[in-house]
């Protein structure tokens, strides 16, 4: 089998959707599981993709999550349609947070998201375009 | 019953019970449960040993083998454990020094609380939970089927389990040290034994977390020992025994544990599927700001084992009141919570790590685990998606997965069958409307 055959999961995440957060990070990480990826290597897919989930339901208006697994590597993509983020340095720092206070409130929105992933993943790539989205993409090597 | 597996299970199936309804399959929390020939098949890496399926089981098919008060006959010394859970199967007014002398009366030789060992391990902690250097939320490791559970589901935080012995085996350390001592016996004559609550326990004497060789010997369930038990448990019986204090007794109901351990940004969680959840949630990078997270598969904590009497609820008001009982009197008779441990009773020489034994995994072979997953997803768009359990396997989810492993087939679901035997029925009425052309008398042009 070539590095590039692989299986592709993708999840369609809905604004202010609390009752489905987590949802997609824990489907695909059972798939990684039943693949026997290590699990130190299936944590920090999983937090990736739970903080990069719960972003869009947080900020975004909807947004679509995908998790290409190869036998080397995790993919993540993750685009959303919403604000974008106006400064990507600021956004990067931990601590830093645009969540409004309802957000807050329930716990979310602490400023951790982005640096929490991008600690977690091998690549990190964010590009975002102010009032229409972000994209990120992530890969974690297995 | 000795010969110790390669993987030992206290819960068995007792296959002449067996209806092969799908009950059990449907409450495994591992899923480890396929109905094959009729019958209950345990998948042996995937059981924890949580007792689910005994309480589930309208045939009572399912059974935990734990070991008789006859076994006591191979040792010179017996020494009980009773778990803490076990006080909870009597009266508030009935007190635990009538318990303990009552299990002395059944042929034990000493008495040895649990609880005293459960006071040991809240000490060790509340140390341990000062230090900033360990993985938050750090979860209990006093219930052996919660480990196992998270050594089968959830390999990737075995990290966060607390790295100290279940108080029973505390106990059973201290007790089989003093043995040695007080009254210079032999190790090998001296038998310790749990009297457990659940079946996860006795799993656990034979097959150990996160130490090399258990010091007990046996576990005897209190739902075989408790008929007799309480035959010769009398109120008036006061025979003086050095006793644990409220603090190591109260670890049988929910929130003793934490409430002995003296933390208070925690969360208590029981029952085996709540539990599930929120260690789906540890695993998500979740809880990072709570501190300690107290985990009990059995509804209800320990007192609601699947191997107890009592009816949980009563049992944990049984428990409450005798808690505050103690509270009052314990001071009086100079039964006082402990103050300090040493690294010997603690067992830190001992320690092992506990490893992770993911039973998810497909296939050793990444492309053909990937393969069987296509298989799956496949498979799983054909089945009809009701989860009725009727192939033997608990929802259609894991007959997609049994078919791609190549132990199930299509037809196994009976709503395919029922098409198939459909359109073959179509299929049949067509062919019998076709002639051969000889006998065929519209076709005579």
């Amino acid at each position: 089998m070539s590095a590039e055959s692989g299986i592709e999961l993708e999840f369609v995440l809905e604004s202010a959707d609390f009752n489905g957060a987590g949802e997609a990070s824990s489907k695909i990480k059972r798939t990684l599981q039943q693949l026997g990826v290590r699990p130190d290597i299936i944590r920090r897919i999983a937090i990736s993709a739970y903080e990069a989930e719960m972003n869009v339901i947080i900020h975004a208006s909807r947004g679509v999550i995908k998790a290409g697994i190869h036998s080397d590597r995790t993919e993540l993509v993750v685009e959303d349609e919403g604000p974008g983020i106006a400064d990507i340095g600021l956004a990067m720092q931990e601590g830093f947070s645009t969540a409004p206070d309802h957000i807050r409130e329930m716990g979310f929105g602490a400023g951790m998201g982005l640096p929490n992933m991008a600690r977690c993943t091998d690549k990190f790539d964010i590009k975002s375009e102010k009032n229409v989205g972000t994209k990120l993409r992530m890969v974690i090597y297995h | 019953m000795k010969v110790v597996e390669e993987r030992f299970h206290s819960v068995r199936l007792m296959p002449e019970r067996c209806q092969g309804c799908v009950n059990c399959t449907k409450r495994c929390p591992t899923e480890a449960i396929r109905i094959r020939g009729g019958k209950a098949c345990i998948t042996s890496s995937r059981c924890i040993d949580c007792g689910e399926c005994i309480r589930h089981c309208p045939s009572h098919a399912k059974t935990a083998v734990t070991d008789e008060i006859a076994d006591l006959k191979k040792y010179k010394h017996n020494i009980a454990l009773p778990a803490p859970a076990l006080y909870g199967q009597f009266k508030a007014d009935i007190p635990v020094r009538a318990i303990l002398s009552g299990l002395l009366k059944l042929g034990f030789d000493e008495v040895f609380e649990v609880a005293h060992g459960a006071e040991i391990i809240s000490l060790a902690i509340r140390d341990y939970l000062k230090r900033t250097d360990v993985p938050r939320p750090a979860i209990s490791s006093a219930c052996p089927a919660i480990v196992r559970l998270i050594q089968v589901k959830f390999p990737e935080i075995i990290n966060h389990i607390v790295p100290f012995d279940a108080p029973v085996e505390v106990a059973a350390r201290l007790a089989r040290a003093e043995a040695e001592r007080l009254r210079g016996l032999d190790p090998k004559d001296i038998g310790v034994w749990f009297i457990t609550p659940c079946p996860a326990k006795m799993t656990a004497v034979y097959q150990p977390l996160g130490t090399e060789k258990s010091s007990i010997s046996g576990a005897i369930a209190i739902n075989k020992i408790y008929h007799e038990l309480f035959k010769v448990v009398t109120a008036d019986v006061q025979d003086a025994r050095r006793q644990a204090s409220w603090v190591g007794v109260g670890w049988a109901i929910p929130g003793g544990e934490t409430s002995a351990i003296g933390v208070d940004n925690i969360l208590i969680v029981h029952d085996i599927n709540h539990a599930t959840n929120v260690l789906e949630q540890v695993a998500l990078g979740k809880l990072k700001d709570v501190d300690y997270i107290e985990v009990l598969a059995c509804d209800g904590g320990c007192i609601g084992g699947a191997l107890t009497v009592e009816n949980h609820y009563v049992a944990e008001h049984c428990m409450k009141q005798r808690i505050e009982k103690k509270k009052i009197q314990d001071p009086k008779l100079g039964i006082l919570p402990r103050s300090d441990y040493s690294e010997f009773e603690l067992g830190i020489a001992g320690r092992r790590a506990i490893e992770p034994k993911p039973a998810m995994r497909l296939d050793a072979d990444i492309s053909k685990a990937m393969s069987k997953i296509e298989i799956m997803d496949a498979t799983l768009k054909s089945l009809p998606g009701l989860d009725c359990g009727s192939c033997g396997s608990p929802n259609c989810k894991a007959l997609a997965e049994d078919i791609a492993q190549g132990r199930a087939s299509l037809t196994d679901c009976v709503f395919l069958l029922r098409n198939k035997v459909r359109d073959l029925a179509y299929e049949m009425v067509n062919l019998a409307a076709k002639l051969p052309p000889p006998l065929d008398k519209e076709k005579e042009e």
